[in-house]
């Protein structure tokens, strides 16, 4: 299980990127989403979230993400950087 | 076939997505100079996701990673050579020692990953007086390495002078870049012309770059995709004449002559071996002889 010990973020809010904010949280996965595409694609968007929460095995986070409209392949990439900071990879 | 090379900045999602629709024949996806260094991590992983993810068919993909005085690179290769890009850009590459060190590593994550070898291309950046003054060494030090770029704007700060259209303070540079990648078998790439609203500037530049030798070019701007495809293309006129010196050929080996002569200019084997480049060319671009 991959633990999140700080508060950490990623991506920015620029044209097709997406913000990702991730912090520790106690108990499961809590996950606020804001999308310009939310009502076409917001179940795809948090699906992918997920996914990527899931393969770090991080159970536990609070996550707010903010997407600009941002592919599938951007915010896979955006939310795996917001983990790697927030467990103090780097 | 390479003419034209685009920069695309690696912490950029809207301009790294629609990197294969910009027309040029290569992208170079930069962990370097264009990311900052607290954005390194973001950005080698995301060119890692578009380029596993983003289909790039018809463009060939380049990386430029992060110099291996830095404690970039590794962390760089390793995102990004399992997706296979053509070419890793090496910058700031002085000696045979730097193509080595870094030839070195790509064959361990190769050998990790199961690729043939030299699966990935190696391109030294050559942009230091030192790169300059060794680059024959470095385009022959090891089978890796398939071209040499040319970097003017770290170079001219390296050698302390101005960085002018006009480009003569690279003069010498460009000469040598050119004379060492033919000597060493390997491909030559001229650096980007960096005034982007310049479109008589650059289509002088490329031009001049053709005329010595050079490739192909780098680009910063999608602007100057176009231009440099045009100037490092084939024209028709010399898509007839290198079909026209074939012919020539051809029929003279039929008829049994040793010397042949077209247009009244006798033909010898380099301009043989242009007539063939030149169709090779053509091929590529999809121009046969009904397009003539």
């Amino acid at each position: 299980m991959t633990e999140i010990i700080r508060a950490a973020s990623a991506g920015t809010l620029e044209s097709s990127d997406v913000y990702v904010e991730i912090e520790p949280r106690t108990q499961g996965i809590e996950l606020q989403l804001e999308s310009v595409v939310l009502g076409q694609f917001g179940g795809a968007i948090e699906a992918a979230v997920r996914e990527i929460l899931a393969q770090f095995q991080v159970e536990n986070a609070r996550l707010h993400v903010v997407d600009r409209g941002a592919l599938d392949c951007v915010i896979r990439a955006r939310v795996e950087t917001a983990i790697l900071r927030g467990k103090g990879d780097n | 076939m390479r003419r034209s090379m685009l920069f695309l900045p690696g912490n950029t999602p809207n301009m790294l997505i629609n990197g294969s629709c910009l027309g040029a024949d290569a992208v170079i996806f930069d962990l370097e100079d264009a990311v900052a260094p607290a954005e390194k991590d973001a950005a080698r992983i995301l060119v890692r996701n578009t380029m596993r993810d983003l289909d790039f068919r018809g463009c060939e993909t380049i990386v430029r990673i992060n110099s291996i005085d830095t404690p970039y690179w590794k962390r760089d290769l390793d995102e990004v050579l399992p997706q296979k890009p053509a070419l890793i850009l090496l910058p700031k590459t002085g000696c045979a020692a730097d193509v080595e060190a870094a030839d070195d590593y790509i064959t361990l994550v190769e050998q990790r990953l199961g690729f043939a070898p030299n699966t990935v291309g190696l391109m030294p950046l050559i942009e230091t007086a030192l790169g300059v003054e060794n680059a024959f060494a470095i385009a022959s030090a090891r089978s890796r390495v398939a071209a040499l770029f040319l970097g003017a704007e770290d170079l001219t700060a390296d050698l302390q002078c101005q960085r002018t259209k006009e480009g003569r303070e690279i003069d010498y540079a460009r000469h040598r870049l050119v004379v060492a990648a033919r000597a060493a078998n390997v491909a030559v790439y001229d650096t980007p012309f960096t005034d982007v609203n310049d479109d008589e500037g650059i289509r002088t530049d490329a031009a001049y770059a053709k005329a010595l030798g050079f490739t192909g070019k780098a680009a910063i701007s999608p602007r100057h995709v176009e231009v440099i495809n045009q100037v490092f293309s084939p024209t028709i006129k010399e898509i007839r004449y290198a079909f026209e010196v074939m012919d020539a050929i051809a029929l003279a080996k039929e008829q049994g002559r040793g010397a042949i002569a077209l247009h009244g200019k006798m033909i010898d084997a380099p301009i043989v071996a242009r007539a063939r480049q030149t169709l090779d060319m053509a091929r590529e671009l999809g121009i046969g002889r009904e397009d003539l």
